[in-house]
């Protein structure tokens, strides 16, 4: 510990401390431009120049260590002066026309201008240009007014993990661009907008529609991933504008990712449904709420009455909140049908009914930081949690040994030491040899339960990796989304857990959406003999309720999905969008709120439940999606659908002792690996980061994007020799019944025998379940 | 050209730079006295140290007690480089070394490796002269070939490699910080210090960096002793050093002379002034340095302390000797333009602080002069010096204050009378130079 003295202050710090480490803990300011806490020290700016004792020059703050009994002067005639020289060295090449710039009013260097600047310019020669650049759909450029902090270069080198943009040129004429003909194509690129100190990056949808001072700034979360990313979301006259971080260094930290930041832009599309619906003969109607509502519990109780109450099954998002998934299990199982479930990219289902609890992460996001192993089972990493991959990137750089296995090696912009890529039905025979040579290296048996299934030989790739978590301090095995999506997910997760067992460490799931643990705490689903989301398009109902669910997009098997579903006699879908596959299936359409217009709770991988306001008053006529089912309830009269606001429903729904645990063991289930069938091409399926659920797929500016582009299929160099086709030709794609044409490209961080075709998307829908079986065909 | 001194004595152009002509001239005899009587880092260092030997890349700083500062017993890799970038205006000294004396480098950086426990070593040399590094590869190959370096020095269980790495010609990859970024493949900026090269220099590692001479140095020091070699000078100033006259003398070119040498000696022995023109002005250091007059200059002696008691510096031993030709506007607007140009732009006082600067001096230049811009000049340069990354930002500014303080009527008549004192035909006379009137 050292012991300094800041403005007559004394406080001691740690070693390695800055002098800014220390002004930030007595809570002195200190200007600066270059110097954020997340990034590396650039000490460029020279903005918190200050005074130190014995110092002949004054010293940046911000880059200066902290010597033992050092005393500091942060405001003193020769701090200040310094920090107005460089005040008024910024200030001479600037636009100064903030009454145009979009950053004006939450500039810093008008703020500190304010301060700092000097009333008049003494600089009267001519001013510097520089051209804009084109970094893609979200961010604006305005060159001119960079002060070439690097703040935004450092942002994509060091937590993006990619050098999108740099500083080129020299001096006077140092730029800030991208790399040439390219754009800033990073998941997380929206936070460059933020680090921005000026009005040089700013968000493009936001450009120009509002001063920040006619904002309202409310508080909620991220309704998308797992994560439960922290927002505001700033609204003028009930309509969003933009969308911030709320900073919370457990979860998000201070940054977001571009789908958190963007998807805004969906709330308004047309495609909102602001009416109830009812299609009769045929024709859609809008109607009254009164008599949608009507119209819906009537035919369920018809339905029910005729058909049973198992007859009726209900749909619902992963993206949905806990008052939604719990009031409609509650609303379902009201009705006498048990068949109620939110998994519906899943189609592995035999852990039901073993399982320990509600499955999580197995740890607290922040503890990414000390974990110095960790293996990746069947994930998307950095598309389907980018900023849980940003933590393990950051871990990476202090020593954490990444393993992954996967059936594509995607860029996770992060060093992974040992990368095994196989076909999804391959997965489970190499994390069975993991096993094996983990309980060789440790010295010990492997869990009863996979007796026979253990092999007798091992691969050197899954030695390296028992190697790589048997040498681990800190542990962790995490399945991600496509191991929980695999038809294989349980034998998936049961070796997980194993070896995160045979390791010391702990076995998490990622989770695919916001809800992914709520909605096993909110208990949506079948717990006592109902139908999973599978079974119940397997084998068709009679009635569905579909909650904020997209039939041909949201679904394992979209084809199955918009078939049964367009041929259910009755489906009631509460949406808050209209969409083709709604009109073609649904028969009464109940418009209900995205996260903006309700409030309502979100349970993130780790288990916190987050709960939010409204920040604007319902578009049109719609309504809470807890309210509407409330009043189904009243309407048919079940007891228990008397809430009066959200909170009571969330209460019920956690409350201590009648929700799950958290828990990501199976206790008794046999392990039955029947090994591999695929005679052909297996499917590998990524759910696009802009296509996992129907706000993100509305936000007009992300669909823009790279990461939006229309998919192709993707195979190895050698998969395409078998096939026959070149990259770039036309295919045809068969998977049972449903075909899709899409070009084919060669990818070989594609598993060998294996198509990646992106789920979640209308080019892609009339195909079959995302794993299995899949033929290709030139056309 | 045939030298005199330690570093050119007997060159001969280029017909002498070869190992065996080096050898002949007593080459590496230092390297294997140190290998074959295994003497120790610390006797070497101690020796430095005795000789007083100054960094002859600019800032003069102690070269064996810069040599101490790395920490030999730290594990796993060291490194050295050698700073032949030599980008300062009127500096030309290194090239010539390195064409006619390589292997005095190659042995001095060896020693340096030994004294240090580097292993592997980096001449960075500067971009546009190419035909230098080309012959610095050959030495290079000579040497290795004599089993002089690389693996197991002379037999011994000594190994150092060194590497020939090219430039591309920006000044501010000289500065030693952000020559290591260079030589690690990213834009030449310099880096902020602390830490400093000793304990994080090239990938991360300890690192000495030295300039050219200063390693050229290192053998005689070893053959003669330190003490030798400083009394070849004067007290805390040892040695010989290479100056590069240039300007308005009848012969410019590079002079290796005792530490402590009148600088009318060394007018004298560049040919005295072309066609027997007065002297109006010297830049006693390289572009960076401030000038001084004529006549002060002919009272010093070439030497830091004495060079800096009259209130500029030694520098990297550049003299630019201006006549009574030269209209010191003009002179100074050049010298701003460079500093404007090869500023990396990486800190604020600097890249906005350089264009300003460059863009008053090139007004007065162009007889747009206002009577407050002395005084602004002035205050710009105190605002630029002392906080910026490198010394860069000091360099640039030291020759505007140095320039207003000796020759401020000469740039008082410019604002005045919108043009030189000097009149143009005058300019042309002595530098042969269009000048616009
Ligand atoms: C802008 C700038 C340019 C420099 N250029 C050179 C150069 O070309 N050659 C050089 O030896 N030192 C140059 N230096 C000095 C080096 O940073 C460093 O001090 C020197 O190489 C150390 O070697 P020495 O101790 O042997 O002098 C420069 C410094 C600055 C600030
Ligand atoms: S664009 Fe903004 S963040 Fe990037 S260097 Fe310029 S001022 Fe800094
Ligand atoms: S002083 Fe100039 S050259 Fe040196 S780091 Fe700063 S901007 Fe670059
Ligand atoms: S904040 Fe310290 S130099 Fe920029």
């Amino acid at each position: 510990m050292l012991e300094i003295e800041i403005d007559g202050k004394q406080v001691t710090v740690e070693d390695g401390s800055t002098i800014m480490d220390a002004a930030t803990k007595i809570g002195a300011f200190v200007p600066h431009f270059c110097y954020h806490k997340k990034l590396s020290i650039a000490a460029s700016c020279r903005m918190c120049l200050v005074q130190v004792e014995k110092a002949p020059k004054p010293l940046p703050a911000c880059a200066t260590p902290v010597t033992n009994g050092m005393k500091v002067w942060t405001r003193s005639e020769q701090a200040v002066k310094a920090q107005k020289g460089v005040m008024e060295f910024l200030l001479i090449n600037h636009p100064l026309d903030c009454p145009i710039c979009d950053q004006g009013g939450e500039c810093q260097l008008q703020d500190l201008a304010v301060g700092y600047g000097g009333s008049q310019s003494r600089y009267e020669e001519e001013k510097r240009v520089v051209f804009n650049k084109n970094l893609g759909p979200l961010v604006s450029t305005d060159m001119t007014r960079c002060i070439n902090c690097t703040r935004c270069v450092r942002f994509t080198t060091e937590i993006a993990g990619q050098m999108e943009l740099g500083q080129a040129f020299r001096g006077e004429h140092a730029e800030i661009m991208p790399f040439v003909e390219k754009t800033v194509d990073s998941e997380l690129s929206g936070n460059i907008i933020d680090l921005c100190p000026v009005g040089a990056l700013t968000s493009k949808p936001f450009r120009f529609s509002a001063r920040t001072w006619e904002l309202a700034r409310r508080r909620s979360v991220s309704p998308h991933d797992s994560l439960g990313s922290n927002l505001i979301v700033q609204v003028k006259h009930d309509v969003v504008k933009r969308v911030l971080p709320f900073e919370n260094e457990d979860i998000n930290e201070c940054w977001l990712s571009d789908k958190d930041r963007f998807s805004y832009e969906g709330l308004n599309s047309e495609d909102r449904l602001t009416v109830p619906m009812l299609k009769q003969d045929g024709v859609w109607k809008e109607t009254d709420w009164q008599t949608a509502l009507e119209f819906a519990a009537n035919g369920l109780r018809k339905t029910a009455k005729q058909n049973g109450p198992d007859s009726i099954g209900a749909l619902a998002s992963p993206h949905a909140t806990i008052e939604e998934l719990y009031l409609l299990q509650k609303f379902t199982r009201a009705i006498g049908s048990d068949s109620v479930d939110f998994r519906l990219r899943q189609s592995d289902f035999r852990a039901d009914g073993f399982r320990e609890g509600a499955p999580w992460l197995g740890m607290p996001i922040s503890e990414v930081a000390s974990l110095n192993r960790l293996f990746v089972i069947g994930s998307f990493l950095r598309k389907d949690s980018p900023l849980l991959a940003q933590r393990v990137r950051q871990a990476a750089k202090r020593g954490l040994h990444v393993s992954a296995i996967n059936a594509s090696a995607e860029e996770w912009l992060l060093p992974v030491k040992n990368r095994v890529l196989t076909a999804p039905s391959a997965i489970v025979p190499v994390l069975l040899q993991v096993v094996a040579a983990l309980a060789a290296e440790k010295g010990v048996n492997a869990a009863e339960h996979l007796g026979a299934a253990i092999p007798a030989t091992v691969s050197d790739e899954a030695r390296a990796i028992a190697q790589s978590l048997a040498s681990g301090r800190k542990v962790a095995v995490w399945v991600g989304n496509l191991a929980v999506q695999s038809e294989y997910a349980s034998e998936i997760q049961q070796l997980a857990e194993e070896i995160a067992r045979l390791t010391g460490g702990v076995f998490g799931v990622i989770g695919e959406a916001a809800n992914s643990v709520g909605g096993y705490l909110a208990k949506a689903v079948p717990l006592v003999g109902g139908l999973n989301a599978r079974q119940m398009l397997e084998q068709p109902r009679k009635a569905y309720l579909l909650l904020n669910a997209e039939p041909d997009l949201d679904f394992a098997n979209p084809a199955l999905a918009q078939t049964v579903l367009g041929a259910a006699p009755l489906v009631i879908a509460l949406s808050a969008f209209k969409s083709p596959s709604l009109l073609a299936a649904a028969d009464v359409l109940l418009p209900i709120a995205p996260f903006t217009e309700t409030s309502g709770t979100f349970v993130n991988c780790e288990g916190r439940a987050q709960n939010f306001n409204a920040v604007a008053r319902p578009l049109g006529d719609t309504r809470p999606g807890w309210k509407v089912l409330r009043v189904l309830g009243n309407l048919l009269e079940f007891e228990g659908f008397d809430q009066n606001d959200s909170e009571a429903v969330a209460a019920e729904a956690l409350a201590e002792g009648s929700r799950p645990d958290l828990g990501n063991r199976l206790y008794g289930l046999e392990f039955k690996f029947a090994g591999q069938t695929a005679a052909g091409f297996e499917r590998v399926s990524d759910v696009s980061i802009y296509a996992a659920d129907p706000l993100v797929r509305r936000a007009t500016s992300l669909q823009k994007t790279r990461d939006a582009k229309a998919p192709v299929a993707c195979a190895s160099t050698a998969t395409l020799a078998a096939i026959g086709v070149a990259s770039g030709a036309r295919v045809r794609l068969k998977q049972g019944q449903g075909a899709a044409e899409v070009l084919i490209v060669a990818d070989d961080s594609v598993a060998a025998n294996c198509v990646r075709v992106a789920a979640a998307n209308a080019a892609t829908a009339a195909l079959g379940a995302m794993c299995g079986e899949i033929s290709v065909e030139r056309v | 050209m045939s030298g005199s001194g330690l570093i050119l004595a007997g060159v001969d152009g280029d017909r002498t730079w070869g190992l065996q002509d080096y050898v002949a001239r007593g080459g590496y005899s230092a390297l294997r006295k140190i290998i074959s009587e295994k003497i120790p880092p610390e006797t070497i260092i101690a020796e430095l140290k005795a000789s007083s030997l100054r960094g002859r890349g600019g800032a003069g700083f102690p070269t064996g007690l810069k040599w101490s500062f790395m920490p030999r017993s730290f594990p796993g890799a060291k490194y050295l480089a050698c700073n032949s970038d030599e980008g300062e205006p009127g500096t030309f000294k290194d090239r010539d070394i390195l064409r006619y004396n390589p292997h005095t480098v190659i042995e001095g950086m060896t020693i340096a490796a030994y004294a240090m426990g580097c292993e592997r070593g980096y001449n960075y040399i500067h971009g546009e002269i190419f035909d230098v590094y080309e012959r610095f590869e050959a030495a290079l190959a000579e040497a290795r070939a004599a089993g002089l370096l690389g693996q197991s020095i002379l037999g011994s269980d000594f190994s150092f490699e060194l590497f020939a790495h090219h430039g591309y010609g920006a000044y501010i990859c000289g500065e030693e910080t952000a020559l290591l970024e260079s030589i690690e493949g990213k834009k030449g900026q310099p880096r902020f210090k602390p830490p400093f090269p000793a304990s994080y220099g090239l990938y991360g590692k300890p690192t000495t960096i030295n300039n050219t001479e200063t390693f050229a140095s290192v053998p005689f020091i070893i053959n003669m002793g330190g003490e030798a070699f400083l009394n070849l000078g004067k007290p805390n100033n040892g040695g010989t050093k290479l100056f590069s006259v240039s300007g308005h003398v009848n012969r410019p070119g590079n002079y290796e002379i005792a530490m402590g040498t009148p600088f009318a000696e060394l007018l004298e022995m560049a040919g005295g002034m072309r066609g027997g023109r007065k002297l109006k002005a010297v830049i006693p250091g390289g572009s960076s340095a401030p000038v001084l007059p004529g006549n002060v200059m002919m009272d010093c002696t070439m030497d830091y302390d004495s060079i800096s008691k009259a209130g500029s510096m030694l520098g990297s031993g550049a003299v630019i000797v201006m006549d009574e030709t030269t209209c010191m506007v003009k002179a100074l607007e050049r010298l701003s333009y460079f500093y404007f140009e090869e500023s990396c732009g990486q800190c604020t006082p600097c890249r906005e602080g350089t264009g300003w600067l460059y863009r008053v001096v090139h007004r007065i230049e162009n007889g747009l002069g206002r009577k407050e811009d002395l005084d602004l000049l002035n205050s710009v340069t105190g605002n630029i010096m002392g906080r910026t990354i490198c010394a860069l930002g000091d360099a640039a500014s030291m020759p505007v204050q140095s320039f207003i303080k000796h020759f401020g009527s000469e740039f008082e008549y410019h604002i005045e009378n919108k043009k030189c004192l000097v009149p143009p035909e005058v300019q042309y006379e002595g530098s042969q130079i269009y000048v616009r009137p």
